[in-house]
């Protein structure tokens, strides 16, 4: 055993060589995006990294399946998270090179930071439902059943857009309600949820089909309801423009479009 | 064998390591050291010190100080009386009650978490006695908070606890009983002073730990200012919003970390390790 350890060296040696050209790496992004932009300039081809809001999670999945299958030399790779969290991501130097908002606000912070190529483009829009547990337990009917005394309620923070859209309903409605928690995703609102651990939350229509009926919906009122409109945009730099474009011009064709209602969207 | 205790003495007759193994070593320094710097060189120290005053920064400060303390003393409470069952105690399935113990030592946090749902949730196994008995509910809660600490931090006092324990010369214990000590006295008057040093070693880490705990605090206790968003929650909350307070948090918190390790290894790790190794 002893004497094996020295043939791992040059194993290791390439390996922490490796980390420390990723630790180097934010320094020299700029210099490496442009000897790739070379080998993928002409045909579909190569990776192509999408940032898009959590609440997009399925229907991207299947848009990812979809274009896939028209491009198939095209690796697409989507992260999922808050949408307030991308756009840091995004600011901060992260190789992303589609970005697809849950609000035109956290479009408009990447936008500020000169790191759009072209104008967003809105594609989908999404209205917001109480959601509660399967048999609607807390008996809840209109948003001023939130603030009944003992029933815990949660919410985002103010940064995530759905935890503004919900501070804007909730005004609209005059109801004053107190949040048990802040979760940093609306994920964190449909598991506390899920979880029975919290009675109601503000979300997204299409994250209350998102789970298959563990869930349900309670409608609010199309007059004091926040619709949120989702933006696309490619991010300059990024060296894949054709494959972002490609992309984007899925997500707004017909058989984007198609893939995105059947989730719940609606149409910008 | 004879190959291995040659190599040993030919080491320690050099003084500097092979050139090599220094410049890889010297990687790796510079791998940990690195991002540190990376952070401190972001840091906006113009406004480093309103953004620390903050009341939004202050409350979390606050908060992280407050349960972690409970967390550690809790921890000490529960953890001693465990670590001396496990060091000394020889009853069957013994070792899996210790892995049982430690588990959240390697667990991911959020695992931890969803667990602690499962148990002291409301809809978990003591959740609705515990409603019943305390009128309390742990989830959303600063006891929740504290909890989650104590469920992942334990782990650390007990493990440097039975370590001390199983290392620890007997004979003055046994000679204490012989004197006419009760059990309970000579545990008091002569186990505890003797395994001081690990108990403290053992205690900062537990703070420390609990102080950094995110995953589990975040899924059980979620996230309100002055209630459940310890510094941690803060600081990754803070990335979206402010990302000047959230560098300005992540310095204070690596200061802490920072001076818990340099104290330990000086004053009560030091001072351990050359006992044990002496033996």
């Amino acid at each position: 055993m002893v004497f094996r350890v020295p043939k791992l060296h040059p194993n290791a040696l390439v390996a922490i060589s490796f980390l420390m050209l990723l630790v180097f790496a934010p320094a020299c992004g700029s210099s490496s995006t442009t000897s790739s932009t070379a080998g993928v300039a002409d045909s579909l081809s190569g990776s192509l990294t999408v940032s898009a809001a959590s609440s997009l999670q399925g229907a991207f999945t299947d848009i990812k399946a979809a274009f896939q299958k028209m491009h198939p030399d095209v690796n697409v790779t989507i992260n999922f998270a808050a949408s307030s969290t991308l756009s840091q991501q995004i600011i901060a130097g992260a190789p992303v090179d589609v970005f697809a908002a849950a609000d035109e606000a956290t479009m408009i912070n990447v936008s500020d930071a000169k790191l759009l190529s072209g104008t967003p483009t809105l594609f989908a829009s999404n209205s917001l439902e109480i959601i509660v547990r399967r048999g609607n337990p807390s008996k809840i009917a209109t948003l001023s059943d939130l603030s009944k005394s003992g029933l815990i309620y949660v919410t985002c923070a103010p940064a995530v857009p759905i935890g503004r859209y919900s501070s804007q309903v909730l005004q609209k409605a005059g109801v004053t309600v107190t949040p048990a928690s802040l979760e940093p995703d609306v994920k964190g609102i449909v598991a506390k949820i899920l979880a029975g651990e919290a009675d109601a939350g503000i979300v997204y229509s299409t994250d209350v089909r998102a789970t298959d009926d563990a869930a349900q919906g309670v409608v609010i009122p199309a007059d004091i309801n926040v619709v949120a409109k989702y933006p696309i945009a490619a991010i300059t730099g990024s060296g894949k423009t054709t494959s972002a474009e490609a992309w984007i011009a899925f997500v707004t064709g017909t058989a984007g479009q198609s893939i995105l209602k059947s989730y719940g969207f609606t149409s910008p | 064998m004879t190959r291995l205790r040659t190599g040993r003495n030919r080491s320690a007759g050099l003084q500097r390591p092979p050139a090599a193994i220094l410049a890889i070593a010297a990687i790796a320094i510079a791998f940990f050291a690195l991002p540190f710097i990376g952070l401190l060189w972001r840091v906006p120290w113009g406004d480093a010190w309103s953004l620390l005053t903050t009341p939004s920064s202050l409350t979390a400060l606050r908060l992280s100080i407050e349960t972690s303390l409970w967390a550690t003393a809790l921890s000490i409470v529960f953890g001693v009386p465990l670590a001396w069952v496990l060091a000394r105690y020889g009853f069957p399935g013994r070792r899996i009650v210790r892995a049982l113990c430690l588990l959240s030592l390697v667990l991911p946090p959020v695992v931890g978490g969803v667990a602690l749902f499962a148990a002291y949730g409301r809809r978990g196994l003591l959740g609705d006695s515990l409603f019943d008995w305390f009128g309390m509910r742990l989830p959303f809660s600063t006891a929740g908070v504290v909890l989650a600490q104590t469920f992942i931090a334990m782990p650390f006092l007990v493990l440097t606890v039975e370590a001390a324990l199983r290392g620890l010369d007997r004979r003055s214990e046994d000679a204490a009983r012989t004197l006419g000590a009760s059990r309970w006295y000579a545990f008091r008057r002569v186990t505890l002073p003797a395994i001081r040093p690990a108990l403290i070693a053992g205690a900062v880490l537990a703070w420390a730990r609990a102080l950094g705990e995110f995953g589990a605090t975040i899924t059980f206790a979620g996230n309100f200012p002055g209630r459940t968003q310890t510094m941690p929650l803060s600081v990754y909350l803070a990335l979206e919003s402010n990302p000047g307070q959230a560098l300005v948090l992540s310095v204070v918190m690596i200061a802490i970390s920072f001076g818990v390790l340099l104290s330990l290894r000086d004053q009560w790790l030091g001072g351990s390790t050359t006992g044990r190794s002496s033996q």
